[in-house]
């Protein structure tokens, strides 16, 4: 299978109270393909993902998916990319199934939450409104995404954080999954992956040239 | 080419450092137009035109009340206008402006506001009357103070810019509706009360003043957006190498 | 259950039904508030009948204003700290319809309660009988357009929820329908036509459907820039 580009970004800046958050960043993502985002805390990680999902616009730069331009294809973009950020977006007072029905596509089948569900190890709190969960839990009915989404494009902003061991190895298997089926993802870690084959681009935060 | 040129001018006018620089050169000007309209006018209208026929000297208080009032409430569309151009073109002076004009459009209708009410005294007997007019200026100084206020929301102000802009137009959609709701609301219950009627019922020479304060007013006011701009311009653009060079010409001057 | 992906205007009013229904407490917050108030306003006043139906108009639609206000903070400020504002502004269709969801869901909570409460408002302050329908008609169209107004300000406001800063953004926006909703109850006392300045509540209700999501959605982007 060839490698196709998934995403190109071209001098992509962003300014915060008139000053640049980061060195224009230029790079490319192709089909089967991880890139580590890293960068010291305050890089401007977050800002970046948030540009990248369409939430800030960029002050400068372009970004490229599938050779087009992001206004030409924004329906198609949006509908192909799954982002899983610091804040789960799990809601506390529905159950583990109601939110990942929520956050899974259309038609998921029953069977598949259910497999998703057992694969974080939650088949048994499925029914539990989510404010009596831990924060460890929490996270996980958010990283069930994983196994129901169709996106070919992930995000994931630091999904390793609040998870023990077990978690850790059930998203590396998740993205090792996506990689050999032709997916690609963007993510950040504070933590060494030595699973996943990835490519790393480091955010330099900006400094001024006088 | 025309159309080439017409994008560059655009351009430079959007560009803070050009704004500052044709500005220097303006300012004496437009401040010079705005004293002598504003000495004349008052003299004028102070000394020269007639009292009024029912409340005497006291009337004469329209000659800083009306022109408040009318520069006040243009303001705001100026205002918003700044912040829609600046969402559209992106156009950082423009947001600049905008801000400028918050603050200024605020006191003219503080201003307005407590002439009104010293004026409202003779003639109505109070301070405070819910007439229409007063009302709605009242209304106008919350809208002034609630743009003035959001801009503390956000710690990023290219998300507060935004913001403002974006509440600035939809105080624009309302100005409209609020001034006509309370318009209807006053004929409802108060239907004979004193109605000031407008310039064409005014004897020319009570009513020429007028029109001389209100010009002078709309000068001060582009005199004082200007200058207001003029010093967000140089707390936004500090890093700026023209900037700079400023502040080290100036300091080499003394 | 819905999801966000293709969740629009239905997946977002069921949604926020639903956590309003499990969240019983936020929901009746503000209809005690109305009840508790009214009740002190014939204790500060004076309880003569003729009097209260006097100011009976009025203080039902400040009542009013008051109740949605102190709701429609919460609005957004949930779906911030939990993330699924983040979601919600992922999802590839327009987010018109799934504000404009979130804000019916809203006025089910609050407007609605409110207006089938107004009768028993209107028997506490003697209101004359034939100023209930045009009561429950002014209350019913008029919480629709502060539902979206206040929408427009919870926002706006998001960054720093709310609070004193809200109410002054919010306030003026809503004098004309404050205007026209306490003249509908008025006209009617009085035994003029009240449909006039209930059309114009309509005519309200119009315009702050079709314009006041756009705002909304552009207040929303800029929430997390904060």
């Amino acid at each position: 299978m060839a490698a196709t580009n998934i995403l190109k970004i071209d001098n992509l800046a962003f300014e915060r109270n008139d000053t640049l958050l980061f060195e224009p960043v230029s790079l490319q993502l192709n089909s089967g393909e991880a890139l580590h985002i890293e960068g010291a805390n305050g890089a401007g990680k977050t800002t970046f993902f948030q540009i990248l999902i369409n939430l800030l616009e960029p002050s400068a730069g372009s970004i490229f998916f599938r050779g087009q331009t992001f206004s030409k294809c924004r329906y198609d973009y949006l509908s192909d990319i799954l982002f899983i950020g610091h804040q789960s977006g799990v809601k506390a007072t529905l159950s583990v199934e109601e939110n990942l029905r929520w956050m899974s596509p259309d038609n998921t089948s029953a069977e598949k939450i259910a497999l998703a569900l057992q694969s974080v190890g939650l088949e048994h709190y499925a029914n539990m409104p989510c404010y009596r969960l831990s924060a460890g839990q929490h996270r996980r009915v958010a990283l069930a995404r994983l196994v129901t989404t169709t996106a070919s494009l992930w995000y994931l902003d630091e999904p390793f954080a609040a998870l023990d061991k077990q978690g850790v190895a059930f998203i590396e298997g998740c993205m090792q999954q996506h990689l050999n089926s032709g997916g690609a993802m963007v993510f950040s870690s504070h933590q060494d992956l030595v699973k996943i084959e990835a490519r790393s681009y480091r955010l330099q935060s900006y400094r001024e040239v006088m | 080419m025309n159309l080439h040129l017409q994008w560059t001018w655009f351009h430079r006018l959007g560009s803070p450092r050009w704004f500052y620089q044709k500005t220097q050169r303006w300012l004496p000007w437009l401040s010079f137009i705005m004293l002598s309209l504003l000495v004349a006018g008052l003299v004028w209208g102070l000394a020269y035109a007639p009292p009024d026929a029912k409340q005497g000297n006291s009337f004469r208080i329209i000659y800083v009340h009306v022109p408040a009032s009318v520069v006040a409430l243009a303001g705001y569309y100026l205002m918003a206008i700044a912040g829609a151009v600046g969402l559209i073109w992106r156009i950082k002076l423009s947001y600049m402006l905008m801000r400028s004009a918050a603050p200024i459009g605020a006191a003219l209708t503080f201003i307005a506001l407590v002439t009104g009410a010293i004026w409202g005294k003779p003639t109505w007997g109070a301070y405070w009357v819910w007439d229409a007019r007063i009302t709605s200026m009242l209304i106008l100084l919350f809208l002034y103070i609630g743009v003035m206020a959001l801009r503390h929301t956000y710690s990023s102000h290219e998300a507060a810019d935004k913001a403002s802009a974006i509440l600035g137009l939809v105080g624009m959609v309302n100005v409209p509706i609020i001034y006509k709701s309370v318009d209807w609301w006053q004929t409802l219950h108060q239907p004979a009360t004193i109605k000031f009627t407008g310039a064409p019922s005014m004897h020319p020479d009570m009513f020429m003043p007028l029109v001389v304060m209100i010009v002078g007013f709309y000068a001060f006011y582009a005199v004082s957006l200007i200058l207001f701009t003029r010093a967000e311009i140089l707390r936004r653009e500090y890093r700026a190498s023209w900037v700079k060079q400023l502040v080290t010409d100036k300091l080499a001057e003394k | 259950m819905y999801n966000y992906l293709s969740g629009g205007f239905s997946a977002y009013l069921y949604r926020d039904l639903l956590l309003g229904i499990r969240n019983k407490t936020d929901l009746v917050k503000p209809l005690i508030f109305f009840l508790l108030i009214s009740a002190l306003v014939p204790l500060a006043i004076a309880p003569e009948a003729e009097r209260l139906a006097q100011l009976a108009p009025g203080i039902i639609w400040i009542l009013a204003v008051l109740a949605t206000l102190l709701s429609v903070e919460r609005l957004f400020s949930d779906d911030l700290q939990d993330g699924s504002l983040e979601q919600m502004l992922l999802s590839p269709n327009m987010l018109i319809l799934p504000i404009l969801g979130k804000i019916a869901a809203h006025w089910l909570m609050i407007g609605l309660p409110l207006t089938l409460l107004s009768p028993l408002i209107g028997i506490w302050f003697s209101l004359p009988v034939v100023a209930v329908i045009p009561m429950i008609l002014s209350l019913a169209l008029g919480t629709a357009v502060l539902s979206l107004i206040g929408a427009v300000g919870a926002a706006l406001t998001l960054p720093r929820q709310g609070g004193v800063l809200l109410a002054l953004l919010v306030m003026p926006l809503y004098m004309p329908v404050l205007i026209f909703g306490s003249a509908t109850i008025q006209s009617a006392v009085d035994g003029l036509d009240w449909t006039a300045p209930l059309a114009i509540l309509a005519a309200f209700l119009a315009i702050a459907i079709a314009l006041c999501p756009l705002a909304i959605n552009a207040g929303l982007r800029l929430a997390k820039n904060g």
